[in-house]
């Protein structure tokens, strides 16, 4: 250890002026390169700097905005009855996609280190088995047990992958090439002979909680006090901060912009709730808010949090965008790296649990090869960069919402496995180009 | 009293040792002195005995040619490197620097070539990097963008639009800025630029040269690495001259010209006088 003599500080301080606030002329070299919400002080400056970033080529949340409006449209016309745009078939296509959000998040994290992560799909499967498995009658494990094994199982899986690549410096898409094969294998023998393990009795209660993630719901007022609720907390936090800054004198998004982001949020949840509240049952009535969905969303907002609100996640984003200024500035970047793919598989088993709950059971035919490509697709389309550094939990809803989309409109348009193929891949292909084309 | 271990000239080249006296007359202890520092990788000496004065207040260039030193001797005092042999006198009192940790903690920053800033982090947090600031476990960004807009101010960096766009969207200048002005948040004694102007126009090269000298005249010890002469002879107060691992000259400016830096640089002498200068070169 070190021995210093003297102690540090105390040097004089210099005399600070408070800076002074250039006037804002809003010349096209500039508002081409910096975020609009940084230099705008009203909402019309906000729209006229965003609309010349937008030509500058950087778009923000845009291209995956416009692609689900697309997607929505396209199926919307082709399918049958406009079923697409069904009560029943908008909450079965969030089902499907919350696998596909979750995992894109949880693949996110590694995507932000500039790494990448093929073995997520076939982990988040070990997560639903070990769930799965937990509540059979010959272990009767209560639901939420079952749930954090399967997370504790799935973040041992990620450490020791990560432990590997950072001790033994070996490049992060091997090691996990090699987890994508071994988990597969780990899988088939977890499921042994029976080739599959269900969780839709309805005599043991760990099956009906497990089962109930996807299919039971909130009581519609109950829904609709909750919405109210969080939109005036959300907006509340959200309205003090930028009102704060704006008085201190700090950088701040126009009032018009903050008003625009909370409005946003109330439509978007009213949205939500009232299509999940129609009834969409056949015989029975089935109406109300899966639970999946606030699921989801805590998983988005735990991470948000994390990601833009504390300084593990400041760290992250400082490792992906240079490593070697990360490490000078004190940062233990291998041991960062390893949290990032505990965290990684971890979330990976929350999409593992709910694939098993979509599913009714986990079987020997999930594709995690097909799981972890639309993972990498979702966050990729929803503006995570391959790179590292740039990248939100909110690009892995909106991205895994687009992916879910596709696999729920061709899926109605009955379009076999050859087509879902080459379209997974034509859709991975078209992610990386954005991610490229908006570097340039 | 500030006796080097003996080393070996490197033959007949060698002016004749000068008088080991306190270089500086302005400073009576400078914030660090180095005696003696000698470092070696391997089979490869880096440094032999060198010893150097850096005042508060006073700009020192450390001129060299590739391979004389600088470098390591940087990386010396910023903790990268422990030294062999030799002896660190901060503030007078003798320290031992282990890691770049304790050279912080003793307030000394420095700002490599390479600035090392994260480009998709803005400036506040480029600047808070590693050091944030809390409030009940959530990063308190209000207070951190306030004091950064402040250092920013005191050293009169106004050309960035807003401290909150990313490093990425600056100017080779600015960002020299901000590395400089997250060098200086820590209340910082020492600085030291590797190359400051390095790969910088002529308005930008103005702009971090002024920046320079603001730090001194906050009262900063400022260490220049330089091969631009005409930079070292515009904000320097003293000058180092490091060859081949050795220290061969160390006075203040006015005992320097251009052609005398040169040939300190090239060869370890000069055979020039500079008019008007009394002063004897200290060599090792």
């Amino acid at each position: 250890m070190a021995r210093i003599e003297g102690e540090p500080g105390g040097a004089s301080a210099p005399v600070f002026a408070v800076a002074a606030e250039d006037a804002l002329d809003l010349t096209a070299a500039d508002v081409e390169v910096i975020p609009p919400a940084i230099v705008a002080q009203s909402l019309g400056q906000y729209l006229r700097a965003w609309t010349a970033r937008l030509r500058g080529g950087d778009a923000g949340v845009l291209p995956v905005a416009l692609a689900l409006v697309a997607v929505v449209v396209v199926f919307t016309i082709v399918s049958k009855n406009h079923v697409f745009l069904s009560a029943g078939n908008l909450v079965n296509l969030f089902d499907q996609s919350a696998v596909f959000i979750v995992l894109a998040i949880g693949e996110g994290f590694v995507l932000l280190l500039g790494e990448i992560d093929l073995s997520i799909g076939y982990v988040a499967a070990i997560g639903g088995i070990v769930a799965a498995q937990l509540v059979q009658p010959s272990t009767n494990w209560p639901w939420w047990a079952a749930i954090i094994a399967a997370l504790v199982v799935c973040g041992a899986i990620g450490g020791l992958q990560g432990l590997v690549i950072t001790r033994l410096r070996i490049p992060a898409f091997i090691v996990t090439l090699a987890g994508y094969l071994m988990w597969f294998g780990v899988m088939i023998y977890m499921l042994g002979a029976a080739g599959g393990v269900g969780i839709t009795s309805t005599l043991w209660a760990g099956q009906v909680g497990l089962y109930g993630i996807v299919y039971s719901y909130i009581d519609p007022l109950v829904a609709w006090i909750g919405l109210i609720a969080i939109v005036g907390v959300l907006g509340t936090i959200m309205w003090r901060r930028d009102a704060g800054r704006r008085r201190n004198g700090l950088v701040a998004p126009p009032m018009g912009l903050t008003m625009a982001k909370i409005a946003l949020v109330a439509v978007a949840g009213i949205a939500v709730v009232a299509i999940c509240n129609v009834n969409r049952g056949s015989y029975l009535p089935i109406v109300g808010v899966p639970w999946v969905v606030p699921l989801v969303l805590i998983v988005v907002g735990t991470w948000t949090i994390l990601l833009e609100r504390m300084q593990f996640g400041r760290h992250i984003y400082a490792v992906g965008g240079n490593p070697e200024a990360a490490r000078r500035a004190g940062i233990n970047v291998p041991r960062l790296r390893t949290i990032c793919f505990v965290i990684g598989s971890m979330t990976a088993g929350v999409a593992g649990v709910i694939y098993c709950s979509t599913l009714g059971g986990m079987t020997t035919n999930i594709n995690g090869g097909q799981l972890v490509l639309y993972a990498v697709a979702a966050a990729v389309i929803g503006g995570t960069s391959l790179s590292g550094g740039r990248g939100r939990a909110i690009h892995g809803l909106l991205g895994g919402l687009v992916i879910g989309a596709i696999y729920n409109g061709l899926y109605l348009l009955g379009l076999e496995i050859q087509w879902q193929l080459i379209i997974t891949g034509l859709v991975l292909l078209a992610a990386v180009s954005v991610d490229s084309l908006s570097r340039k | 009293m500030d006796v080097v271990a003996a080393q070996d000239g490197p033959t007949g080249r060698m002016p004749t040792p000068g008088s080991a006296t306190a270089v500086a007359p302005a400073a009576s202890e400078p914030l660090l002195r180095l005696r003696g520092i000698s470092k070696h990788f391997g089979a490869v000496q880096a440094l032999h005995g060198v010893d150097l004065d850096l005042p508060n207040a006073q700009v020192t260039a450390l001129c060299g040619d590739n391979g004389a030193g600088k470098s390591v001797l940087t990386k010396c005092i910023a903790g990268i490197h422990a030294v062999d042999e030799g002896e660190i006198f901060w503030e007078g009192r003798q320290v031992h620097i282990a890691s770049p940790k304790d050279s912080a903690a003793l307030g000394i920053e420095t700002v490599y070539q390479d600035l090392a800033l994260a480009d998709n982090l803005d400036i506040v947090q480029n600047m808070f990097l590693g050091r944030e600031r809390l409030s009940r476990a959530l990063l308190d960004e209000d207070s951190m963008e306030r004091a950064a807009a402040e250092t920013l101010a005191s050293l009169h960096v106004t050309t960035v639009r807003s401290i909150r766009q990313p490093v990425a969207t600056l100017s080779g200048g600015q960002r020299q800025a901000v590395a400089v002005a997250k060098a200086v948040m820590w209340n910082s004694k020492l600085v030291m630029l590797d190359e400051p102007t390095a790969a910088l126009g002529v308005a930008q090269t103005r702009m971090v040269l002024d920046l320079i000298l603001r730090l001194k005249d906050h009262g900063l010890a400022v260490m220049v690495i330089s091969h631009n002469l005409n930079d070292v002879f515009e904000v320097a107060d003293r000058v180092a001259v490091l060859r081949l691992g050795r220290m061969v000259a160390q006075d203040a400016i006015s005992a320097f010209d251009r052609q005398s830096v040169v040939d300190f640089m090239t060869t370890g002498a000069s055979s020039r006088e500079v008019p008007g200068s009394g002063s004897s070169h200290e060599r090792d």
